[in-house]
Order: structure tokens, then C-alpha cells, then sequence
């Protein structure tokens, strides 16, 4: 058992650093949105295709929107859209491991299989068919993301579980006369959060790919709102004239996901996961 | 007048079910004792001898698969989960491993008003005063509330779980171990103040552990468990003295003694190792002479006032002299 | 004692966890010898450093530390501390054997236990296979293993924990060394098979004429065991003597606080 406070290796809280200050950039983008940006994302000028210029710092899209305007509203779009699945998916993540950690037996059975279920689907056919399915509205996308991503987080909380619930504490919680739900929060939860906060970053990563990927189909936001995915879309046919405008996006895309993938690893190594 | 037991233990049973190809588990096999208020009886034997299992099937932690466990003149083997949680406010249990048996991300104050929140033992605006209070009972400064269990050695550790065990006031304690993790010196004064605890409190100890000569010095009486039933059962000073089965003997004699002479002198008597089977034939009559299958009692013999001793396990060299008919079972 | 002078001359020997500067000192310059077939015992609370100095005379760490050490660990009159790895793998199993609590953590689960014992005997003697295997199951006998050659192809988990003790045992002594150094090694067993490694260790000292060095927090396991006993407390030798000296009259207060809290099988309750 691990009884020291996590005690950070220089290198975790040099990652944890770098991640944090990146996410504070996401986060940004995400509350500040439409006030940073210099214009209205959809207001059109003749000048389409510009390169950059000091009134378009990125220069503009097909029909003369400000590239940067649509970057920071699509940005905080496809960023809301991704924290809003994955918060969804860990609520869903952590009743479900836990309780199938917890219990065992049949419900544990029962809720795996049905997992393991979703699971088996490729994650783009699934999303393709629910949104298909439900219509692609954004309440929509995210609960196609949460389903996705559900059966990764309830084994992350399962696992754990498993074996602290044989910890001794546990059995002492149990003598001493504590209700079982007590037990499961709070004899058993706390000691299982740093997997999972790991995890949850790692699928935070995902998502932003699953999210831009999915609009970038024609399932994500409707327009005229732009979003990472979309704009990456309708770009596609002018690389060659405005090579920005695939570049912005594709940068952008790889600055969150890479924000979420350096977090996770700060915080792997700051809360020493996987030493127990 | 005969005072009725505090815990009165029937032909319990407990049986783990095949798992992975490997078959049942008959971990306790008929284990009947009795234990009175004030009293301590200690429950030895080795790894595997089915003590531990015996001590959690009477806290209903393991439910037993045969037998009844009576606390205060209530069955507890048949018990709803919600009367038994209020059970446990008069059976307590303390474990053998104190690094391990504490919350690590609880204070010290967060254990000690677990027990007093579940069972409404005091009102909320009283805890800080009764933690307060049971701090000082197992010795250890009040101001320590705020500490997390990291902080403090293993015998302070054991301290706190002796204090949350005791948080209730309960009549009985299941002790499983309870020092055997520890270094020597910090075992002498575990063992001190479960034995001032006790003639404090008027609690009753079912004290299990493997180290007899801890067990002498806090057992009234005594219980031997071998294969999952108890072997001989009597007065803690009567069996040290003159214990009668086999494998008590041999148990008894296996201690180490901490006397260079007597332990050389000891070690060094080529010991026959009694061979003691685990699953034995239905042998009769048994080693006392009684046909049990004739006489259709118990395989359980009085050997003198209170000292019970079972013909079960008894070395087959032994058999083999008594019982001219071993083998036809 | 012998005139050969000791087998291993330990002076002022210090250990301390972590790389040299920053190190927090477990072992505090500790001096002794132990003499060709003698059998010494190290007595101590858990913390007081007695298993770092058994480990630290084969120049080993407990599992995941790291150990500077310091003085001279005189074996033979060649100083262990200064030897060359190589041939310091010479010594350890070879000259000076090791047996700890834990045997299951010692021995390699994909193996069978003949194997293991056939590797260390050919890696260390250069005998032929079948050469190896017959002292194998020689080796499993003297320990005291019932029918050794067929038990030798078992695997580890098919030994109980007292058996698994014997086959480490066997494998400490396979190469007949001259010191056995013992960690305690029966404190994880059930006390009727620790009498049972006891006598062993007893036997395998007289049989193969070797030096033991048994540590232990147990007054009664060293009781019989030993000639010489030296109490650890806080990284220092606070006491050494004989051991019916050191039994009949502690001169130490640690001493006397040790052996004071053993509990006595021959003494009851005292009455309530």
C-alpha cells in the first residue's frame, strides 16, 4: 500500500507544468470564445482565400470569413462538445465500474458483457449509426461520444476496485457496521481516482479526434456554426490556394489533443498511477 | 444459576465452492465453543487450520454455509442484513495487520466517529469528546485527531484500531492476530492493554492466533483447531499443563522456549514428527474405545472438568495400536 | 575456535540507503567475526539494520533500495567490499550462501525446483547434466524432501511454504559453503515446521561442518541455535556475548527490555 503523499518526480511536474498551461489556453479559447475573437465568424468580405494580413492574422476562408474568428468559435464548440462527453461518459464510467467491481457476481457479469458489447462496435460505426439514427444535432453527438466511451472508463474504475474492495480497511469499514453503498464511496472510490483522472485525460484526447472527426463527416454541429471538423472539410479542396486554412485547424486539433496527452502523462507520474 | 454465554458457537460450518476446476473447500467442519462475559478464549493453530475463517463466519463477515452463531441470545446466522449492522455494535473486530486495516486517506478523528455516526452510539455534537475519549482509553495523546495513519508506527496503528473496535462499547471482540505483525516489545504492551481493556470494559476477547505463548498470557480458556475442527477445547491452564491430543503436543512442543539450555536440549530430542493425517478413516472404535457409529454420539471426549478432546486427527501409528478394526470405514 | 583465524572479519562496517552524500545511515560502523563453523545470531527489532548487514557482507540491497557501503568485510582474509564483480559472484552461493523469509519471492515460478537447482549446480561446480541432477536430488534428501526425485520436477507453488524453505535451503547449501547466512528463515512458517527448519539447520551445520549466521527477531529461535549473540538496535551492536551469557545476564537495558517482553509459554494470565 502506498501510505507517502504522491511525492512528483521532476519530470511528472514538468509535464504536469507544460499540460496545465496548455489547458489554460483550451480553457480560454472555450469560457472567452466569441470576446477574443477580432470578428464575427460568419460575417463574409469579398477577399476570400487571403493570405495573412494585419487585418486577418491567419487570412480567410473560401468565402472571406476571418480564419482566426472561426478557429477560436469553432474551437470552443468543438471543445465544449468534448468536455460535455467525457463528463457524461465518466458519470456513466463510474457507476457502472463501480458497481460491477463492487457487487461482482451477476451484475458484474451483466454489465461487462453489455459493455464488451458496445465495445465491439469500431467507434465511427457506432457514432455514424446513433447519430444517423437520432439525427445530428449537437445534444445528440454528445451522447453518441459518451455511449463510445463509456465501456474504456468502467473498466478503468472496475479494475481497481476489484482489488481494493479485499483490502482489509474495507473489511474493517464492513465489521464496524458501515452500509455497503458507504463502503463502495467512500472506503473504496477515493483510493481508485488517480487511474482514473488518467484515464479521463487520455479519453479527453480521444475525443477531441472523435469530435472534429465526426463533423469532419457531416455528423457533428450543423452549420453555418463552425467547428474544427467542418472547417477542415470545406477546406480540403483549396489546399493548394489557402494552405492556412487546412493548417489552422489541423493545428489546433493537434494542440488539444496533445494538451490532454502531456496532462495525462504529468499526471500519471504525479500521482504515480500503476505502482500499486 | 447457570449464566447463559455472551456468544455460544453450534456446529458451524463453512465450505468455499469450487472454483476454477479446484474442488470445494471444507474450511470449517462442525466448530461448536462457547465464550462467557469477561472472558477470553484463545483459538490456535496453524495456517489453513480454518481459525481465521472461524472467527469471520461468528462476525458474519464470511456467512457460515451450516451452524448458528447466538450473540446476546440472538441468532445471527439468519439474520437481515439491516438487523445485523445493528448487531455489530456488539461484536467488534480487530485485525492482524494494522498497516493495513485503517482508511490511509482518513484522519484519525474521520475512524474513530465511523463507528459512532453508524450506530448513533453518541450525539453529533459529543464525537469530538468520545474520540477524545478513546484516544486516551488505548493510551495515545487526544490531539493526534487530525493525523492520517501514515504517520504513526505500526503498535500506535494498532492502538487506533483497538480504539475504533471499542468506539460502541461492544460486549464481544474478535482479535485475529492482533500483535503478530509487530516487533516484540510493541506486542508486550498490545498484549498489556487488551488485557486492561478487558478487566476495565468486561469485554469478552475471542483471541485468535497462531503464537501460544502470546495466547497464554491472555486466555482463560483455550481452543485448538486442526483441519477445520476444534481438537481439544478446555481451560487455557489445563492444556498448557496437560494437553492431550496429538497434535496439541506437538504444537506445544514446537515453541521455541527463550532459554538457551532447555531449547538446546530441546531441538536436539530427535523429535518423532507425529504424522498427523488431515482426512482420516472413519476409524472404530476410536482411540478412547467408544464405537461412535454404535453409540451415535459425538466424536468428543471429557477428559476432565470442562477439558474436551476430539478422537478426530489422532497419528495412525496410535490408531493402528488402539484399533484392531482401522480401515473398515 | 579455529587457528586459521575467522572466516569473516567484519570491521566497522557501514551502511546507509541512497548514493553517497544524501545517504541516511541504517548500519553505523559495526565490528565482529565469525569463525570457521561457528554459528553467530543477530537479534534485533525490525529497523535496527541486522538484515542489511547480512545482505551487505554479499554486497546486496534489500529489494528496491540502493546501499552505499563502507569498512571491510574480511572473508577469508580477501576484503568482499573491493572485490571485483566477477569474482564476487564467486563467493556469493558459493562460498557464502543466503536464505531468506520469503522463499516463494527467492524462486522462479516457470521453473521446476530440480531445474533451479541443476542451473546453480552447473553454473557453479561445471557438473554434467545428469551429474547435476543426481546431487540435486541428493541435495533435496538431506533437506529432508520425501521421494526427492520426483518432487524435483514440481514447480514452487506445489510446495507448501515450509517445503518451499527446504528447497531454498538445498539450494543454499548446494555448493557446500562455508557460511550460511540465515534471514529469518522461519518467521513466515507455522511454529511446528519452524522446529522443523530449526533442526535442519542444526543437522546441515554438524553434517557439512559450516559457519551459520541466523538473524531474527526472535529470542527462542536464537536460543538454541547459536554460541555467539549480538543485539542490534538502531544500527549498532549494543550488545555481544555468549548466548546462555547474554540469556542468564543482559548487561544492556535494550537487551533486558527484549528479552523481558517475550512472552513465556509456561507463564499464565495472571488472574483478573
Amino acid at each position: 500500500m502506498n501510505d507517502a503523499a504522491p511525492r512528483p518526480g521532476a519530470r511528472g511536474r514538468l509535464l504536469l507544468t507544460i499540460g496545465l498551461v496548455m489547458l489554460a489556453v483550451l480553457v480560454a479559447v472555450m469560457v472567452l470564445g466569441p470576446s477574443l475573437a477580432p470578428y464575427s465568424p460568419s460575417r463574409t468580405t469579398p477577399d476570400s482565400l487571403a493570405g495573412p494580413t494585419a487585418q486577418h492574422w491567419l487570412g480567410t476562408d473560401s468565402i472571406g470569413r476571418d480564419l482566426l474568428s472561426r478557429l477560436i468559435v469553432g474551437g470552443r464548440s468543438t471543445l465544449l462538445i468534448t468536455f460535455a462527453s467525457v463528463a457524461l461518459a465518466l458519470c456513466a464510467g463510474l457507476v457502472l465500474g463501480l458497481a460491477s467491481g463492487y457487487l461482482g457476481g451477476r451484475v458484474d457479469l451483466v454489465v461487462m458483457r453489455l459493455l464488451d458489447v458496445i465495445f465491439a462496435f469500431p467507434v465511427f460505426l457506432l457514432a455514424i449509426a446513433v447519430v444517423a439514427a437520432l439525427g445530428p444535432t449537437v445534444p445528440n453527438l454528445i451522447l453518441t461520444i459518451a455511449i463510445v466511451y463509456t465501456p474504456t472508463l468502467a473498466r478503468v474504475v472496475r479494475a481497481p476496485v476489484l482489488s481494493v474492495k479485499r483490502w482489509d480497511h474495507v473489511e474493517a469499514a464492513r465489521s464496524v457496521g458501515v452500509r455497503e453503498f458507504d463502503i463502495a464511496t467512500r472506503h473504496v472510490l477515493p483510493l481508485v481516482v488517480s487511474p482514473i483522472i488518467v484515464q479521463t485525460s487520455l479519453t479527453l484526447a480521444n475525443t477531441i479526434f472523435t469530435v472534429t472527426a465526426l463533423s469532419f463527416l457531416g455528423l457533428g454541429p450543423p452549420p453555418p456554426d463552425p467547428n474544427w471538423g467542418s472547417m477542415l472539410a470545406e477546406a480540403r479542396q483549396f489546399m493548394e490556394l489557402a494552405p492556412l486554412t487546412v493548417i489552422g485547424p489541423a493545428i489546433a486539433i493537434v494542440f488539444a489533443s496533445l494538451t490532454f496527452i502531456v496532462l495525462a502523462n504529468g499526471l500519471r507520474e504525479a500521482l504515480d498511477v500503476g505502482s500499486r | 444459576m447457570i449464566e447463559e454465554p455472551l456468544l455460544s458457537v453450534r456446529d458451524l460450518r463453512v465450505t468455499f465452492p469450487p472454483r476454477r476446476g479446484r474442488p470445494a473447500v471444507r474450511a470449517v467442519e462442525g466448530v461448536s465453543f462457547d465464550l462467557r462475559r469477561g472472558e477470553t478464549l484463545g483459538l490456535v493453530g496453524e495456517s489453513g487450520s480454518g481459525k481465521t475463517t472461524t472467527g469471520r463466519a461468528v462476525l458474519q463477515l464470511q456467512r457460515p454455509s451450516a451452524g448458528s452463531v447466538r450473540l446476546l441470545g440472538r441468532e445471527l446466522t439468519d439474520m437481515a442484513s439491516g438487523d445485523l449492522r445493528a448487531m455489530r455494535r456488539h461484536m467488534q473486530f480487530v485485525l492482524q495487520n494494522p498497516y493495513t486495516s485503517l482508511h490511509p486517506r482518513m484522519t484519525v478523528g474521520q475512524i474513530l466517529s465511523e463507528p459512532l455516526a453508524v450506530h448513533r452510539a453518541v450525539p453529533p455534537n459529543r464525537r469530538a469528546e468520545r474520540v477524545a475519549e478513546l484516544l486516551s482509553l488505548v493510551h495515545l495523546d487526544p490531539k493526534v485527531v487530525d493525523r492520517y495513519p501514515h504517520e504513526f508506527s505500526g503498535g500506535q496503528r494498532q492502538r487506533i484500531v483497538i480504539a475504533r473496535a471499542l468506539a460502541v462499547n461492544p460486549d464481544l471482540v474478535v482479535c485475529d492476530e492482533p500483535v503478530s505483525a509487530l516487533d516484540v516489545r510493541t506486542q508486550a504492551q498490545i498484549v498489556q492493554l487488551l488485557s486492561e481493556l478487558q478487566d476495565k470494559l468486561g469485554l469478552s476477547y475471542l483471541f485468535i492466533a497462531h503464537d501460544l505463548a502470546i495466547v497464554r498470557s491472555l486466555a482463560h480458556r483455550l481452543a485448538v483447531m486442526f483441519g477445520g475442527r476444534i481438537v481439544e477445547l478446555g481451560d487455557a491452564d489445563r492444556i498448557y499443563e496437560t494437553p492431550v491430543h496429538p497434535y496439541t503436543q506437538s504444537l506445544l512442543d514446537a515453541v521455541p522456549i527463550p532459554d538457551p539450555a532447555l531449547q538446546r536440549a530441546r531441538l536436539a530430542r530427535v523429535a518423532p514428527e507425529p504424522h498427523i493425517p488431515r482426512h482420516e478413516a472413519d476409524l472404530s472404535p476410536c482411540c478412547f474405545g467408544e464405537d461412535h457409529r454404535a453409540t451415535g454420539r459425538p466424536r468428543w471426549h471429557e477428559v476432565g472438568p470442562g477439558h474436551h478432546v476430539s478422537c478426530h486427527f489422532w497419528p495412525t501409528a496410535q490408531a493402528g495400536a488402539d484399533g484392531a478394526n482401522a480401515g473398515q470405514g | 575456535m579455529s587457528d586459521a583465524g575467522p572466516l569473516l572479519q567484519v570491521r566497522d562496517l557501514t551502511a546507509a540507503f541512497g548514493r553517497a552524500g544524501a545517504a541516511a545511515p541504517v548500519v553505523k560502523g559495526i565490528s565482529f567475526d565469525v569463525a570457521p563453523g561457528e554459528a553467530v545470531g543477530f537479534v534485533g527489532e525490525s529497523g535496527c539494520g541486522k538484515s542489511v548487514t547480512a545482505r551487505a557482507i554479499l554486497r546486496l540491497a534489500p529489494e528496491g533500495a540502493s546501499v552505499t557501503l563502507g569498512g571491510r568485510v574480511a572473508y577469508r582474509g580477501r576484503d568482499l567490499l573491493q572485490l571485483p564483480a566477477r569474482e564476487m559472484e564467486q563467493v556469493r552461493g558459493r562460498r557464502i550462501a543466503m536464505v531468506f523469509q520469503d522463499p516463494m519471492a527467492s524462486l522462479n515460478p516457470v521453473m521446476t525446483v530440480g531445474q533451479q537447482i541443476d542451473d546453480m549446480l552447473r553454473h557453479h561446480q561445471n557438473l554434467s547434466r545428469r551429474a547435476a541432477r543426481r546431487r540435486t536430488v541428493d541435495l533435496l534428501g538431506l533437506v529432508g524432501i520425501r521421494d526427492p526425485a520426483s518432487r524435483a520436477d514440481d514447480y514452487p507453488h506445489q510446495f507448501s511454504g515450509g517445503m518451499r524453505q527446504r528447497v531454498m535451503i538445498a539450494m543454499a547449501v548446494s555448493c557446500e559453503p562455508d557460511l550460511l547466512i540465515a534471514d529469518e528463515p522461519t518467521t513466515a512458517l507455522d511454529v511446528t515446521v519452524q522446529a522443523q527448519i530449526l533442526r535442519l539447520l542444526l543437522r546441515l551445520r554438524h553434517e557439512l561442518g559450516m559457519a551459520l549466521m541466523l538473524i531474527t527477531h526472535d529470542f527462542g529461535v536464537i536460543a538454541g541455535m547459536v554460541e555467539q549473540v549480538f543485539v542490534m538496535h538502531r544500527g549498532e551492536i549494543v550488545e555481544r556475548g555468549a548466548v546462555d551469557a547474554i540469556f542468564r545476564d543482559p548487561q544492556h537495558p535494550y537487551t533486558r527490555a527484549l528479552l523481558a517482553a517475550i512472552p513465556r509459554i509456561e507463564t499464565a494470565r495472571r488472574s483478573s
